[in-house]
């Protein structure tokens, strides 16, 4: 594994970022928020962004994971140029291959627990029957099948968020996207979310890549990167 | 999963959506018995025999015609039925209590068959000059029954009236008017003979019946020219195009109707547009959620779309449901609406306004949601 946030190390990247630039305009003002970005993750990789606030890695994030576009660069992830694809084909590439883990847990609050895991598997063609062996097994994975028919409201901050990441693993993504998912719990439960995360590299593959402030979380990933002003800093 | 997704979305402000409900209903049902009235007023007009015509003073149905031009109009080929009336006027113990009154001649029940009348009723009413018939309906309301006496303080023929019910008719059709009171023309021109002459053995107008409706025009024509440069010069029409004037003389209050009714739809729009603008504001974070979990813009136009249609809908089915229970304490208030009833056409038009409205609502909020990208709605979010 690459100690360096530099392209070209590892085997088997997954997502391949080369001289991407983004810029938002505040009337007739234009930021830049990322310039130059260059960089691999490799497949099965647990990859920390860290950085101050607006140094860019929440829109980074954003972009790899095809819920915002840069104004320029290559970006390919799984071999596939994501920058091409419409926002129907987008949506659909979203869907199937990356999962997504927010701060604030972000569940349907009148769904429960179960419904919120099923919410993304609406989507594919599965039955309600295979939809169902998907759900329990993603809720199993993260210890709440006993909460299953419990709504938001009636969870802990950790135990939505658990929940939240069941609903990113239920469609075996290619990828996790997490944006700060410590940064609104508590030591005790962010210590059990980041063991979940980190079980889920080691014991399944999956590829992560989380933003965060928290050095604590930080660690638990195998490699961090940081940015600053929109740059990428060496490691 | 949708269903319960925009099911529960809908009563997650429990409050809200049952005052949302509530106006939209009141609203529909406004609509319904609003168009209701302005349709019972055209039923009329539409329930009118054509194989009847109607003679009237030219210059205005306010003048009356001699009772001699009888004479003339039943020599007329092509006619083989009359009769003539008089509007009475007059007032049964309070002007609240309306129901329409005429005075009538022989031959008033067989050129109107559908007033429905025993041969012994029939026979009563014409043997008695201060017998009457009333319809059924009006029968109910007043709880009278044959043998009864009922007071008329006459204003149109001054006096105080008593009239005997001696046959209670009941409508052919479910259209048919059953809250006529009839009585003996004879009865009142013989008083009139002895109280005001000048106003006696003159008629409102004269009702004709014809062989062949198609020679109507034909046969207005030769009654009209009878009395061309007479004393009274006449107008004769069609029982439909007579009462078109009727409703030709209230057309501006009809119009008024509509447009009121219109405008309580229009008002309901903006209340229902309102609380679902507020709805999607508030699931801003939710609607973006979905985007990135890979639901695209037309899914989440769904969720918006029939959140705002099941509301709209439930509001006007339980307008709609209201609307009879209503419509009937409507007319019992009212009276003299006898055509008023909610077909089925009218439930459909209240229906449809529900949906149009429920549609036009969710436009503004569902174009935004759509529209918004997920950068920033995720931004708003944190």
């Amino acid at each position: 594994m690459s100690e360096t946030g530099q392209p070209g190390a590892p085997d088997h990247l997954l997502v391949e970022i080369t001289g991407l630039c983004k810029s938002y305009t505040r009337g007739e003002e234009v930021i830049p928020v990322l310039e130059d970005i260059t960089l691999g993750v490799a497949e099965g990789e647990f990859l920390a962004l860290m950085g101050p606030s607006g140094s860019g890695k929440t829109t980074l994030l954003n972009i790899l994971a095809g819920l915002d576009r840069a104004d320029r660069g290559a970006l390919s992830v799984g071999g596939l140029d994501i920058t091409e694809l419409g926002e129907v084909d987008l949506a659909a590439w979203r869907a199937r291959h990356v999962g997504f883990v927010f701060q604030f847990y972000n569940l349907i609050p009148v769904l429960t627990a179960y419904e919120n895991v099923e919410l993304p598997l609406i989507l594919t063609p599965l039955s309600r029957a295979e939809r169902r062996r998907h759900v329990d097994l993603a809720l199993s994975l993260v210890g709440l099948t006993h909460r299953r028919d419990h709504t938001p409201s009636q969870l802990s901050g950790g135990q939505q968020q658990r929940v939240a990441i069941a609903r990113a693993l239920v469609t075996d993504p290619t990828l996790i996207a997490a944006d700060e998912p410590t940064g609104d719990l508590d030591k005790v439960s962010a210590e059990e979310i980041m063991e979940l995360l980190a079980r889920l590299n080691a014991e399944f593959g999956k590829t992560i890549i989380m933003v965060t402030h928290d050095p604590r979380a930080a660690a638990r990933a195998r490699r961090v990167i940081h940015l600053d002003k929109g740059a990428l800093l060496a490691n | 999963m949708f269903w319960a997704l925009i099911h529960r979305h809908l009563w997650r402000h429990k409050l809200r959506t049952a005052l949302t409900v509530l106006g939209m209903a009141v609203a529909i049902l406004a609509f319904l018995l609003l168009q209701a009235v302005v349709e019972a007023w055209y039923r009329g007009v539409n329930s009118a025999a054509d194989n009847r015509l109607v003679v009237r003073n030219a210059v205005s149905l306010t003048f009356s015609l001699p009772l001699s031009y009888l004479q003339t109009i039943r020599q007329i080929p092509g006619v083989n039925g009359f009769t003539y009336m008089s509007w009475f006027g007059g007032i049964y113990i309070d002007e609240r209590n309306f129901f329409p009154r005429f005075a009538v001649g022989p031959g008033f029940f067989e050129l109107h068959p559908e007033f429905v009348l025993s041969e012994s009723e029939r026979l009563s009413f014409h043997r008695e000059k201060r017998a009457c018939v009333i319809g059924k309906r009006l029968a109910e309301k007043y709880g009278w029954r044959i043998g009864d006496q009922i007071p008329i303080k006459g204003n149109i023929f001054p006096g105080d009236w008593s009239f005997v019910v001696r046959g209670i008719y009941r409508g052919a059709k479910p259209s048919t008017d059953e809250s006529l009171m009839v009585m003996n023309f004879d009865y009142l021109n013989e008083s009139l003979k002895k109280t005001m002459p000048v106003r006696a053995d003159r008629v409102g107008s004269f009702v004709i019946r014809i062989a062949e409706p198609d020679q109507a025009a034909h046969i207005s024509r030769l009654v009209d020219r009878e009395f061309k440069n007479s004393q009274a010069e006449t107008i004769t029409e069609t029982e439909k195009s007579f009462q078109l004037g009727f409703v030709a003389m209230t057309k501006a209050l009809l119009v008024a109707i509509q447009v009121i009714s219109v405008v309580v739809v229009l008002v309901i729009l903006t209340v229902l547009a309102n609380t679902m603008a507020m709805s999607a504001r508030e699931r801003t974070t939710e609607y973006v959620v979905l985007k990135t979990l890979g639901f695209g813009s037309g899914r989440i136009a769904i969720l918006v779309m029939g959140e705002s249609l099941l509301l709209a809908l439930m509001g006007g089915a339980l307008g709609t449901a209201l609307a009879f229970p209503a419509g009937d304490a409507f007319v019992r208030a009212v009276g003299g609406l006898h055509d008023f009833i909610i077909p089925p056409a009218l439930i459909g038009l209240g229906a449809a306004a529900a949906a149009g409205v429920g549609v036009m609502a969710a436009l503004i909020p569902m174009i935004r949601v759509m529209s918004m990208s997920i950068a920033s709605g995720l931004r708003r979010v944190g």
